[in-house]
């Protein structure tokens, strides 16, 4: 057996390439971002990531626990908010200060776990699992007061289940947050065998869906904001597209059809039904949960089970009609619309989608720990979805998600249009550029 | 020359480690396949079992894993180890090894707390399995105390009808 070297700098180069960068930079700041992709370190192997050719990955930092949602600085640092704190940290800041792409400084803040994070030239925004806080940034776009942050939305539902609250902006100064509802179909004993649903389903009064709040107001709850749209099951990624100024999201389908219609659903058929679902979202749209979900076999929107369906009846005349259309389970966990000048043209305005990988395909293999990309064109599907991303699990066979070593669940644009993605079972963030070599 | 034979040294070591590493595992295999003959020990260690079943399994594995396959296995998985932060793990926790009763009201009435093992929370609801019979509850239950590594004593009908006696009064 042959073992592969890996080439690591040793001090004096790294010295050598260190004072050359100095020079470099004391020359010609102007061009600070192209050139500094120059001295980025592709990770041996890619980090183990299957990227597509020209495409090289950096494993920027590991072992950072369990990073949801992350943001990038447009001064290149990382903002990481982890599911629990560690050491009282539930937000991490990365920089990288020699330009390799490895961070070498980490710091913390925030007493609380959650996933939602977003950054903009003023504010770090961040998410609980019931509220939301906002810290101003300085001109290095670094937290100026880590300890008493602004709380903008506060109250929001948490019954556990599907409580992490995502976040996006609009350029207009309102918020976005995904309010999952904390049921599988609305029955009314959740997931409980020959339970029906409930009609109306009551859920979507405070759950269900995407509520809007401003950035600007302090201590707003339900009463100071509005359903922007209702009948979402669970929304994890979302991003606002500013190429078409509309909200975007990706919802986690339903599960257990087979298990709790054992005589409607196969295991095989259960393990790829319903569809995960992006919308493309305008005020007062209703995506249908829990009355519909959609088969991307039969391509119709499909009257679940607990409300008298059988697998063909079709249902939800005036839910919206999915944009793009994945297979069942794969937990679509982070949606971004690339926006960058890095990647070749035709990922311009596609959206990049993590999955975080299944469990509900069970006793099916597992599938889906990648990351995907869709293209666009004038703010619609311009073609099939296809892997960008993949090789995160590690092993072949996946049988239970205990077994992935990394599980895909953040995306983030940074300044030079590199992708970064975070992951919430290893602890690892990478970097994916474009280096066309 | 001398690296040279240094080399070979090394390769010498190398070699003999190999060998004896081959010779220990092949050991430990006969070992293994001797250990299986033992039934008594392979029941109480459970699943490792459950692939190749022998004569003397009581019948609770056999039908346990039935009930198991269409009620549990979706979300505990086929291996026992649940979903992260969602589903909660059934190998190595007093939930399940313990207290016969502490697992039957989680099986008989389903548990909403959010669950904490070993440091991790587990949001999702387990749902009341109260509509399945004395029978399949304690051999689901018998089977999962005695599957994934677990090995606790079997939970019987009569103790499953006690305890449905015990909350209905």
């Amino acid at each position: 057996m042959t073992k592969i070297k890996v080439h690591r700098y040793t001090k004096v180069q790294k010295l050598l390439l260190g004072s050359a960068l100095l020079i470099f930079f004391a020359c010609k700041t102007e061009n600070k971002v192209k050139d500094s992709s120059v001295t980025l370190q592709i990770s041996p192997d890619n980090a183990g990531l299957s990227v597509p050719e020209g495409f090289g990955v950096i494993k920027v930092a590991d072992s950072l626990g369990k990073p949801r949602h992350i943001a990038v600085t447009s001064k290149g640092g990382v903002y990481v908010k982890l599911r629990q704190p560690i050491d009282g940290k539930g937000i991490l800041y990365l920089e990288d200060n020699d330009n390799d792409g490895v961070a070498e400084t980490i710091d913390g803040f925030a007493d609380y776990g959650g996933t939602g994070i977003y950054v903009d030239d003023n504010y770090l925004y961040a998410s609980s699992d019931e509220e939301i806080f906002r810290y101003k940034i300085d001109g290095d776009k670094k937290v100026v007061n880590t300890v008493t942050p602004d709380t903008i939305v506060t109250q929001l539902i948490n019954r556990r289940q599907h409580a992490s609250k995502s976040i996006t902006l609009d350029q207009k100064g309102n918020i976005y947050v995904n309010i999952g509802a904390y049921s599988n179909a609305c029955q009314e004993k959740d997931r409980t065998v020959g339970s029906l649903g409930m009609t109306p389903c009551t859920i979507l009064d405070s759950a269900g869906g995407i509520w809007r709040f401003r950035t600007d107001k302090l201590k707003q709850s339900y009463g100071d904001g509005n359903r922007f749209a209702t009948g979402l099951r669970n929304v994890v990624g979302l991003d606002w597209n500013k190429e078409e100024d509309q909200l975007f999201v990706t919802q986690h389908g339903r599960d257990m059809l087979h298990t709790l219609y054992p005589d409607l659903y196969d295991q095989k058929t259960s393990a790829i039904l319903p569809a995960e679902t992006m919308y493309k979202l305008k005020e007062g749209d209703d995506a249908g949960w829990p009355y519909i979900y959609y088969d991307q076999l039969q391509k119709k929107k499909i009257l679940s089970p607990e409300y008298g369906g059988d697998g063909k009846k079709i249902g939800g005349e005036n839910a919206l009609d999915p944009v793009v259309a994945f297979p069942g389970h794969l937990a679509p966990n982070a949606l971004l619309f690339y926006t960058g000048d890095m990647f070749p043209e035709k990922y311009k305005n596609g959206a990049f989608i993590a999955f975080h990988g299944s469990w509900n395909r069970a006793p099916e293999k597992q599938a889906g720990y990648l990351v995907a990309f869709v293209p666009f064109k004038n703010g619609m599907p311009s073609g099939d979805w296809e892997v960008f991303a993949d090789g995160f699990a590690g092993s072949k066979d996946i049988l239970s998600p205990n077994d992935a070593a990394h599980r895909p669940t953040g995306l983030a644009q940074g300044p030079d249009g590199s992708l970064y993605v975070s992951d919430d079972s290893g602890g690892t963030l990478y970097r994916i550029i474009y280096s066309n070599k | 020359m001398r690296i040279k034979n240094q080399l070979r040294g090394k390769l010498k070591g190398l070699f003999f480690t190999l060998l004896s590493v081959l010779v220990l595992t092949s050991c430990n295999s006969r070992d293994k396949n001797k250990k299986k003959v033992n039934t008594e020990t392979e029941i109480q260690n459970g699943s490792k079992l459950q692939d190749k079943p022998t004569q003397a399994l009581p019948p609770y594995i056999e039908d346990g894993k039935e009930v198991y396959a269409q009620n549990c296995l979706v979300c505990h998985q086929s291996t026992g180890e649940g979903v992260p932060g969602l589903n909660p793990p059934l190998n190595d926790t007093p939930y399940v090894l313990g207290d016969k009763s502490r697992l039957l009201d989680i099986l008989v009435n389903g548990s909403d707390v959010g669950l904490v093992v070993k440091g991790s929370t587990y949001s999702n609801a387990m749902p009341s399995f109260k509509a399945l019979s004395d029978k399949d509850i304690s051999n689901v239950a018998s089977y999962i105390r005695n599957s994934f590594g677990n090995s606790a004593g079997p939970i019987t009908v009569e103790d499953v009808a006690a305890f449905r006696l015990n909350i209905s009064k």
